[in-house]
């Protein structure tokens, strides 16, 4: 009873020191943001009636002189260094974005790229975006194009190809040998970080809110809001998390057997206590 | 006799012993002297002659960046942070990280500004924070003028009263 | 010379030549304990098992580990990790080991404190205690450099910085620990020769001279009585084991220790599974980048109180520098422990509770020293920095009031005891 007793006080004061150095103390470096908008609710709604076949000749007309459709048959214009020296960055290949992007993120950022992607403080003082707006297509002609990305997108992708496409432009990730593409230190004033190790110095908690909307993490940081689909961005954490945190199911796989035999030990060893002790009390 | 002169041996040969003990501590605490190529490398000097006005210049010291600007004839002399050769140029050299958070900011010719792109941290010419979270002006590193070049690492008498009077 | 004759066992032939039934008896079947103890008295034996630990997953991350700025990382989050088999067990145990050392440390100095064990002839205990302490803090720090994070990095550059501080020598002293102006790939080698070399040679060293420290004046109870082991034990080795106060080592004391071990160790590799966090900090993550400072810089939770007090004196004070004054209270901090047998002016052995005014004393420190861990990684602005500042004061006042006020006990007691 004593022993318990005593044992109480050693536990309540781990536990007020152990609430003080974590979660107080995280609480107060990371203050509670928001949970992740998958609707993108602060762009307006674009409303207009879509055609796939409308969208295709939008698409080959605007957009096929910068990006490339492989998947249908529309090669990249430029390579990858002379992209990138022309315009800061590459950019993208068009046959995934209909599949990971969020279709009103999508219509708003073709309409104003900088506002959709919250790195208007990024292009002041004569810089401009990488991509035009195209802000004087009509609700229509963005909803077509959107049509036809959505129409020509695959239906499954792998988290691999989920996380090289809305992520693998600007960062490399090194224990995938993944290579980013793009080397955007110029306008991004740093190079973006490696993400192999994101799952375990981020966590999944903050990598929710953080890639859905980077602001409300870093306020003023130049990485842009991606707008993937809920989906998507699940899809990506789990390629970090297959990549940087690989041995998770091992971990947790094994956890029982050697936590049950520990208490199967401390159970012998008790009787083992008891049959020595018995003898001297 | 023979035991106080064996008593007196043991005493010469501890001493000895002492002796060889100091020296091998010597030799141990050299070996953890910085490196002479570390040494070399801490004192690097900069000839600020070929410098062209108002373009930024990055050389690397003790790991830091440091910041070599030319001020053009309209630049306003300041003599808190100027550093003035032999012919009379003046100089911003100061250790390139925002004070912020140490994010090394971008030099802007056209708006004599220096901006950092991480918080938006901005600096006048002379690298004084005038805008956004930076908390002070960007550090000066020691240095020494000889005539149009500087010696960084070492404190020189212009570093020094630039350091008192700040 | 010894006469040998011809052996009968295994057992007889190793005891002509190492005597090892005189050893077994004198270590283990005859190596009295009290008997009246609790569980707290099983924490040494925690922290050896908690060591071998330590060590042995020291001994399979050291195969693999490259102590070099632009390999360490790497080898520790990739070879270690994710390609090593049961290489992350290894790392896991070895970092969560290193935080749970601590707590465990702390229980154990805590007890002696409590129960008076640090005097009437148990100074020495207390002194290779506290040496160990020194020991383990070295170990962690130049331990926690090693895996080269952002957190690896900017701990390594403040407290390296800490000794430029130092009057006269101070920035000199800097360069020469990290052998360079800055950290760099040479710190981190020293650091490593020191982390699996120089300074667990030293812990094991001081082990073998706590252990040794307590054959003489013997382990302590839960009363602080003293006890007659003489006769003691001779009560029990003549058969009255119920009656003698004592209990021999093996297999007594080791039953009950073996017993809180196990429990220990569910808690242990619960840690290990499932909640890592808090001793492999997510910042460290992040590769070291040396042009990039973390936002928030804190050492792991068990140096918190004293960083606290290091930076708790954050303004000047006349002519002393605020930097100064916390320097000075941060050494007053890493001594003043050690010194506790000789503060501590009254001759009573007794726990805590049963002692009129050291009761307030020992449960007043360890409330400051839990506000010093907590706002010690708070960050210091505000109410923060003062809250900082004044359980720093207390801290030291307690320590400086420590003789009178047990002087006054040892008095009060004396004149109760006449007035019976």
């Amino acid at each position: 009873m004593k022993e318990l007793k005593i044992l109480g006080v050693i536990i309540f004061f781990t536990l007020v020191t152990y609430w003080g150095v974590e979660p107080l103390a995280h609480s107060i470096f990371h203050p509670h943001v928001e949970p992740a908008d998958f609707e993108f609710s602060d762009l307006p709604p674009v409303q207009g009636k879509g055609e796939v076949a409308t969208g295709k000749e939008l698409v080959v007309a605007n957009c096929t002189g910068c990006h490339s459709i492989k998947s249908q048959g529309y090669p990249a214009p430029l390579d990858n260094a002379s992209a990138n020296a022309s315009y800061g960055v590459v950019p993208p290949d068009l046959s995934t974005a209909g599949k990971i992007y969020n279709e009103n993120f999508l219509a708003n950022f073709i309409k104003n790229p900088a506002h959709a992607t919250k790195t208007e403080h990024k292009f002041v003082g004569g810089k401009v975006h990488p991509m035009p707006s195209f802000n004087w297509m009509s609700d229509n002609d963005i909803a077509s194009i959107i049509a036809y990305l959505k129409f020509i997108a695959p239906k499954e992708m792998t988290n691999r190809e989920v996380f090289v496409d809305a992520c693998g432009r600007c960062h490399n990730m090194k224990y995938a040998k993944i290579k980013a593409t793009s080397d955007v230190s110029n306008y991004m004033g740093s190079t973006p970080p490696d993400l192999s190790m994101m799952i375990r110095s981020r966590g999944e908690h903050y990598l929710t809110t953080f890639i859905n909307d980077p602001q409300k993490h870093l306020h003023g940081t130049a990485m842009p809001r991606v707008g993937l689909t809920q989906e998507a961005e699940e899809q990506v954490i789990a390629f970090l998390e297959e990549i940087g945190d690989s041995k998770k199911e091992e971990r947790e796989a094994l956890a029982p057997y050697v936590l049950g035999f520990l208490v199967f030990m401390a159970i012998i060893s008790l009787l083992w206590k008891k049959e020595v002790w018995s003898e001297v009390e | 006799m023979d035991k106080n002169r064996r008593a007196f041996m043991g005493k010469v040969l501890a001493g000895t012993a002492g002796v060889a003990t100091a020296f091998s501590l010597y030799a141990m605490k050299r070996t953890w002297d910085p490196l002479p190529s570390v040494i070399s490398a801490g004192f690097t000097t900069v000839d600020l002659s070929p410098l062209k006005e108002n373009e930024l210049s990055i050389v690397k010291w003790r790991g830091k960046p440091v910041f070599l600007l030319k001020h053009g004839p309209d630049v306003t002399p300041n003599d808190k942070r100027d550093i003035v050769t032999t012919d009379g140029s003046r100089y911003t050299v100061v250790i390139g990280l925002c004070t912020h958070l140490g994010c090394i900011p971008e030099w802007k010719g056209s708006e004599n500004k220096f901006k950092c792109a991480c918080h938006g941290g901005e600096y006048n010419i002379y690298a004084e924070n005038t805008f956004g979270p930076p908390p002070r002006p960007m550090d000066i590193p020691p240095f020494t003028i000889k005539g149009n070049s500087i010696v960084l690492g070492e404190e020189g008498p212009e570093y020094k009263k630039m350091m008192a009077n700040s | 010379m010894a006469k040998f004759e011809k052996a009968n066992s295994v057992g007889e032939w190793l005891d002509q030549r190492l005597n090892i039934k005189m050893l077994n008896r004198v270590l283990m079947t005859e190596y009295w304990i009290p008997k009246d103890i609790n569980f707290l008295w099983a924490m040494g034996m925690v922290l050896a098992f908690t060591f071998s630990m330590l060590l042995i997953s020291g001994i399979f991350l050291l195969m693999y580990y490259k102590p070099d700025v632009n390999m360490a990382f790497d080898s520790v989050n990739y070879t270690i990790m994710q390609e090593v088999a049961y290489g992350w067990l290894f790392r896991h145990i070895h970092g969560v080991g290193a935080s749970v050392v601590f707590l465990i440390i702390y229980i154990h100095m805590f007890t002696g404190i409590y129960y008076g064990s640090y005097k009437r002839g148990r100074e020495m205990i207390w002194l290779s205690g506290m040496l160990l302490f020194v020991l383990f803090s070295a170990e962690a720090f130049s331990g926690y450099m090693l895996p080269w994070g952002q957190m690896s990095y900017w701990a390594a550059y403040v407290i390296t910085n800490i000794f430029g501080g130092i009057p006269f020598i101070g920035d000199e002293l800097v360069v020469w620990i990290r052998g360079n102006f800055y950290v760099a790939d040479s710190t981190l080698t020293r650091f490593f020769m020191l982390h699996v070399l120089l300074i667990p040679l030293a812990i094991l060293g001081a082990i073998g001279l706590h252990f040794y420290s307590l054959r003489i004046p013997h382990v302590n109870n839960q009363k602080g009585e003293e006890i007659d082991f003489e006769e003691e034990s001779g009560k029990y080795l003549a058969g009255r084991k119920k009656q003698s106060k004592v209990i021999p080592f093996w297999p007594v004391f080791i039953a009950k220790d073996v017993f809180v071990l196990s429990i220990f160790l569910v808690f242990f590799f619960y840690l290990v599974f499932y909640h890592y966090d808090f001793a492999m900090d997510p910042v460290n993550f992040d590769p070291a980048n040396g042009l990039k400072t973390p936002p928030h810089i804190y050492p792991e939770w068990y140096f918190l109180w004293s960083y606290e007090v290091l930076r708790g004196f954050f303004f000047d004070i006349g002519p002393m520098k605020a930097s100064d004054i916390g320097l000075a209270a941060f050494g007053f901090a890493q001594i003043i422990f050690a010194l506790l047998p000789w503060l501590d002016r009254s001759p009573t052995v007794a726990p805590a509770n049963q002692r009129p005014y050291f009761r307030c004393w020992f449960w007043t420190m360890m409330v400051v020293l839990v506000i010093l861990t907590i706002f010690g990684k708070l960050p210091p602005t505000g109410t923060n920095a003062w809250v900082g500042f004044f359980s720093s004061i207390t801290f030291i006042l307690l320590f400086l009031i420590l003789p009178v006020v047990t002087k006054a006990e040892a008095k009060k007691v004396a004149s109760n005891k006449e007035g019976e």
